[in-house]
């Protein structure tokens, strides 16, 4: 029942994390699950965000702690077929295959036959002792930036996708990591936690696609950490269709080393309430940050996308494009922080937030912050809210194309400099038809 | 083909069109002159159906069809075809599905057959042969990048692949050199047939040596002033406007 006398939800998650520890047998001694002990310590003296916290005035976490989801580690496991883990898959292309169900790997479902050397793609939950040895400097700090969700994250991730690519090493075939998500028996909360580590030189494609395995409600509560070392290139496609019922909170962390180039897409399209926080810390000089995000929000659905940039060193370049599409009642957020430092000189910082309402009752807030300390930088930042370009909507109308098609196309149109810069032409391709479908009000 | 009779629109509260009467039957061309300002795009929006105009009088009969309330998407599916003075860029949409979508969108309504790919293709590779189109263009966004010229050549292109019963030319010939000039007149000339109809709007005589006009109609501050043949053209090109509109002033005091 959702009221005032039930158990603090903080309780149950404690209670849920001595149950899972209590099945772990041997393994309660393992490296990872100290990493979690840490994390339910901390846990504990953790405070949910309200909206109170600047960072969260915008986004009401009740319906995420009025509900008691079952950690999926507690839960029985389901394994769909290879067909229908098949059908959430973005096909046309080769790609390697990581497939999770509601956050454990899924080794009958995947395929990472091919991967050479020392490279890593795989799973956090069969990491051998050698392997974590490699990766242990980049997974056991909980950082300033986690909140009671990331600590909760970190509490219960028994997997996550893991990869990890030597120096010069190229990537010849890009990643899908699938999380397929949901249990029609109960309310999950799945904790996936993904680790990318690009060593000098090195070059990589990883797309990671959030899908239902049923249509219902449940919680994907991630963490995502990117270290790109000298001179890497990491393509990062985040793709968000999660089930309509489904809550969703993922924190991506990415820091980069000298002249590293990271371009990382975020594109928005399902979920009940959803958030996505993307921290940059740029900690050397000469490099290339990108940041493109889409949110396509349609019903009562709540997207709240908050960015930050730290500019820590001089000589880097910063470019971000948010766009969002919100119809009937939906509600999207943007706030979009951009630190430059004072060591952080000739810092080139770009950032721009637009969106369309295609009704009168979606709304959207956008906050963008410029902080400014070094005196030698160019940055730039802006906001608008529009509705769509009725002359465009005319012209496409005139040729017979029938209004929500026009409207569909419209749409397509404004998303495209998000679309546009997108490597891999199939997963566009595909996308594109995304975009078309997703909404189908009739008149705006 | 179409007649327009006391057609009256505002347009954010404003009068522009002030009673205009126009009839044009199938096998003409029509050219509409007229100063800036005077209501020419105006007239080709709202026999278009562009919702920003209000009609508050008058009557419009398209192929024995009243317009007036019809969507600008049934008016195409109908036969009308509008070429716009400033055509609109659609990023992320090629030329070809863009195209692609109309035809089989108006086919269907007609209860004809989608095109297939391969027929379409055909289709596009003869009509833009004509217009000198390179199939690079084609495979691109609509109007995206492309220059003034290319976007009025896009119009006619179009205009070739639709394969409207009226096709209203607003300046299609605006901003065209003379190579492109001709390009554009031919297309309009491969187009132009006894079962279909063409207005022009333009500003110049030079347009209409290569598409020559049944008639000719001065439009002016909403209303036609003064209609004749492609000799009235002639005269505008060299004596201007003003002894016209003083004449009209004259009849209406
Ligand atoms: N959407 C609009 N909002 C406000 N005024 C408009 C709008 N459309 C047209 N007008 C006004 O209506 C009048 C006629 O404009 P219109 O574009 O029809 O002229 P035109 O004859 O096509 O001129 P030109 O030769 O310069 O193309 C002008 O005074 C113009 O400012
Ligand atoms: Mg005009």
């Amino acid at each position: 029942m959702a009221n005032s006398n039930k158990p603090n939800i903080k309780d149950k998650y404690i209670k849920d994390f001595e149950l899972f520890e209590s099945k772990l047998n041997g393994q309660s001694k393992s490296y990872l699950h100290s990493l979690r002990k840490t994390a339910i310590e901390k846990f504990k003296s953790a405070e949910f965000p309200t909206l109170k916290d600047e960072e969260w005035r915008y986004t009401n976490v009740k319906p995420i702690l009025q509900s008691e989801f079952i950690p999926a580690a507690n839960a029985g496991e389901i394994t769909p077929s290879a067909g229908e883990a098949e059908k959430h898959l973005y096909t046309g292309f080769d790609y390697y295959k990581l497939v999770f169900v509601n956050g454990i790997f899924q080794p009958a479902l995947s395929d990472i036959d091919g991967i050479t050397g020392n490279a890593i793609v795989s799973n956090l939950g069969s990491l051998k002792e050698p392997e974590l040895q490699k990766l242990k400097t980049h997974m056991e700090s909980i950082g300033d930036s986690d909140n009671a969700f990331n600590i909760l994250n970190k509490a219960f991730s028994v997997d996550g996708a893991v990869i990890f690519l030597p120096d010069n090493f190229i990537l010849d075939k890009p990643v899908q990591i699938l999380y397929l998500t949901g249990n029609e028996k109960s309310e999950i909360l799945s904790s996936p936690r993904n680790l990318i580590v690009a060593g000098k030189n090195s070059q990589a494609k990883i797309i990671i696609n959030y899908q239902p395995l049923f249509d219902v409600k449940y919680f994907t509560n991630v963490v995502t950490d990117v270290f790109t070392d000298e001179n890497a290139i990491i393509d990062f496609y985040k793709i968000q269709n999660e089930s309509e019922k489904a809550f969703h909170i993922d924190k991506i962390d990415i820091t980069q080393k000298g002249k590293s180039v990271v371009s990382n897409f975020s594109l928005s399209f399902g979920g009940a309430l959803v958030r996505n926080d993307i921290n940059v810390l740029l900690d050397d000089e000469y490099i290339e940050n990108h940041l493109y995000g889409l949110y396509l929000a349609t019903g009562t659905q709540h997207v709240d996308n908050h960015t930050f940039i730290d500019h820590a060193k001089p000589n880097c370049e910063s470019n971000e494009l948010y766009k969002g599409i919100l119809d009937e009642k939906a509600r999207g957020i943007f706030s979009g922080k951009i630190l430059v430092r004072k060591d952080a000189q000739k810092t080139n910082a770009f950032q721009s937030n637009k969106s369309v309402l295609l009704s009168d009752s979606a709304t959207v807030d956008a906050k963008p912050q410029l902080e400014i300390y070094a005196d030698d930088v160019k940055c730039s930042h802006g906001a608008t809210v529009g509705q769509l370009d009725m002359t465009a909507y005319f012209y496409i109308l005139s040729r017979g194309i029938p209004a929500d098609l026009a409207k569909s196309m419209l749409i397509r149109a404004f998303a495209n400099d998000v679309i546009e810069p997108i490597k891999i032409a199939a997963l566009k391709e595909q996308l594109n038809h995304q975009i078309l479908q997703h909404l189908h009000s009739k008149d705006f | 083909m179409i007649t327009i009779k006391n057609l009256h629109a505002k347009v954010e509260g404003k009068e522009i069109l002030k009673g205009v009467n126009l009839q044009v039957n199938a096998g003409e061309i029509h050219a509409i002159m007229g100063p800036n300002g005077s209501g020419k795009s105006t007239l080709a929006n709202v026999l278009a159906g562009h919702e920003g105009y209000e009609v508050t009088a008058g009557e419009v009969i398209f192929e024995g069809k009243d317009l007036i309330d019809m969507p600008p998407e049934d008016r195409a599916r109908e036969g009308l075809f509008l070429a716009f003075q400033y055509p609109v860029e659609i990023p992320g949409i090629t030329n070809t599905v863009f195209l692609q979508t109309a035809i089989n969108e108006i086919r269907k309504y007609r209860g004809l057959p989608e095109l297939g790919a391969k027929e379409f293709l055909d289709l596009m590779r003869e009509k833009s042969k004509i217009l000198n189109i390179d199939s690079s263009l084609i495979s691109r966004s609509v109007n995206v990048g492309f220059s003034g010229g290319e976007k009025k050549k896009n119009e006619i292109f179009q205009l070739l692949m639709i394969d409207p019963k009226l096709a209203i030319l607003d300046e299609t010939d605006s901003g065209l050199d003379i190579d492109a000039l001709k390009i554009v007149a031919k297309g309009i000339n491969v187009f132009h047939n006894d079962k279909n109809a063409v207005i022009v709007v333009t500003h110049y005589q030079r347009l209409l040596d290569y598409i020559v006009p049944d008639f000719v109609h001065v439009l002016y501050d909403g209303k036609i002033i003064k209609s004749g043949d492609k000799n009235l053209a002639l005269q505008l090109e060299k004596e201007g406007y003003d002894q016209l509109i003083k004449e009209a002033a004259e009849i209406e005091a």
